[in-house]
């Protein structure tokens, strides 16, 4: 199969409240930002996919506002309404299918300008399940106790990754919440939705993320180095709730195998160097780690105590901050996969990985977890 | 922010989307609702080729991708699999429930999938993993998930 690479990475800094920014604002920042990385002139994008919510963005067809910044005149642009992973997984596709060389990807979103537990209730079946009020916190505190009934993982366990992630992203001047705090303190912040307390939660953010992926012919002919995507898969698993055992994420454990067979990974735990996974809410960062088989099935907890997920650990997760230093929903697998790139590259800076050779990035779509997109990126081809 | 935007105040645009929408609950979601409204009874459908019963009912079965042509009846009763308490008033509450409000993720007997609604007539506190719980249905039905009005603990 033709091979297809990330050759350009951009990113705004996430913010609680983009005031002097619209979307258009924000993506025209960080395209240019992708543009300048990759040593490319919007001329050299041969076709553009964005990513966005019409619900987050308050319009329908929010892809098309989004357009002109993009610099998508006169070129096909198309639109992907989910996390920014899945429109990098159609952007690539479209940089091998013959058709275009290299793809421009973008996701941005505001959380600043809606009410977030109006617009993630709007995503429960509006016949049997809206009236009842639910959202995404409550939906993922009812998956989190689900989740530490099962593997034992203790509230002392969850405060943890909140202290790393947030510990991290001081070293990352593009994120909201960078912190140092104790178990204590999320211990001690506010109950939210039991057994989700304030610090277990990412924050309402603002941002946007583009990445540019190349066909293999085309991928050293400009400045930057190439990222290869070595492997990748989305699964999506069953719509309602109650019809999943919520303690686990099958979509993903799926996806994560189709995206290790694909890059030829036979032992994850020991080939991926670094990975940046959706950790919206703390309990989720354990729980995929061990649905993807980065850690022991109900092991990750015990892993993360010995200090394994840190930056200078055997798996570095999160080393850029994570989400929970900074959640622009939509752009968010974006911003994961432009730090992975970053790391394979050797330029992320202050939160650079000693090694970085292979690394994984996650997206995540929809309640609980229904659908995971999964990422396998590589130095070498 | 170049120099030609300084001393500008950002201004804020208000607004707010409310346009009205009916869903139309189609005949499964229709024949259960009414049945609810009218018998306060409780009815899945089931997959005859997994003989996997769904709860909310549906027409096609997720895993097999076949038409759920049978109809069962599903017991008032059944175990919670998970819940969450809110403590703080999510603008998603509606106004007539108040914090602490308790969902909980309940099978009932006979289903094979669990649904969400309230647990009530319980503190939080008392609430566990794998309590028993029966259906509290409402005075003035009206044909909505809310014709249930919460789930009590069996005592």
């Amino acid at each position: 199969m033709d091979r297809a690479a990330i050759i350009g990475v951009g990113m705004t800094k996430i913010e609680k409240n983009k005031v002097r920014d619209t979307f258009a604002d924000m993506v025209w920042e960080a395209v240019n930002k992708a543009l300048s990385d990759a040593g490319m002139t919007i001329d050299d994008i041969d076709n553009v996919v964005t990513t966005s919510s019409d619900f987050w963005d308050g319009r329908t067809i929010s892809c098309m506002a989004v357009g002109d910044a993009s610099g998508a005149a006169h070129k096909n642009v198309s639109c992907v309404e989910g996390d920014g992973t899945y429109g990098a997984f159609y952007g690539m596709t479209r940089s091998l299918s013959g058709s275009y060389k290299t793809t421009l990807v973008t996701g941005h979103s505001k959380g600043s300008q809606s009410v977030s537990s109006l617009i993630t209730n709007s995503a429960f079946d509006p016949i049997y399940e809206r009236a009842l009020g639910m959202d995404m916190v409550t939906a993922c505190a009812m998956q989190a106790r689900s989740y530490m009934h099962r593997t034992k993982a203790t509230p002392q366990q969850l405060a943890m990754v909140s202290v790393k992630n947030h510990g991290n992203a001081l070293r990352n001047p593009l994120t909201q919440l960078p912190m140092k705090i104790t178990v204590k303190d999320v211990l001690e912040s506010e109950m939210i939705a039991d057994p989700l307390r304030k610090l277990n939660c990412s924050p309402i953010s603002d941002g946007c993320a583009a990445v540019i992926i190349a066909h293999e012919s085309v991928a050293a002919k400009f400045k930057q180095k190439p990222v290869w995507i070595k492997g990748v898969s989305f699964c999506a698993d069953s719509f309602f709730l109650g019809d999943r055992d919520l303690s686990r994420a099958r979509s993903l454990t799926e996806a994560a195998k189709k995206a290790y067979a694909m890059a030829g990974i036979k032992d994850p735990k020991k080939e991926i160097d670094v990975a940046e996974i959706y950790d919206a809410f703390t309990y989720q960062e354990l729980m995929w780690l061990e649905e993807m088989g980065l850690a022991d099935d109900a092991m990750a907890g015990k892993l993360l105590e010995k200090g394994e997920f840190n930056i200078d650990g055997r798996l570095p997760v999160n080393a850029s901050g994570g989400l929970l230093s900074g959640h622009p929903v939509i752009a968010a697998g974006l911003y994961s996969m432009a730090a992975v790139v970053r790391q394979i590259r050797g330029d992320a800076g202050g939160f650079q990985v000693k090694k970085a050779k292979t690394g994984l990035v996650h997206g995540v779509n929809g309640l609980g977890g229904q659908s995971h997109c999964v990422f396998i990126l590589d130095k070498d081809k | 922010m170049s120099d030609q935007f300084k001393g500008i105040e950002p201004m804020v645009y208000n607004s707010k989307i409310n346009v009205p929408y009916s869903w139309w609950a189609g005949d499964t979601a229709s024949k259960f609702y009414i049945t609810l409204r009218d018998e306060k009874k409780i009815m899945g459908t089931k997959c005859t080729a997994c003989n996997k019963v769904f709860l909310p009912p549906r027409k096609v079965c997720p895993s097999c991708f076949t038409e759920n042509t049978q109809w069962v009846n599903i017991s008032d009763e059944g175990t919670v699999i998970t819940f969450t308490v809110a403590r703080r008033q999510f603008a998603a509450i509606p106004n007539d429930r108040k914090v602490p409000v308790i969902w909980g993720m309940i099978k009932l007997d006979g289903a094979d999938t669990a649904m969400l609604h309230y647990l009530d007539e319980i503190k939080p506190e008392n609430v566990t993993i794998g309590m028993r719980v029966k259906a509290v249905f409402s005075e003035g039905r009206k044909g909505t998930i809310r014709d249930i009005s919460h789930f009590k603990p069996v005592k």
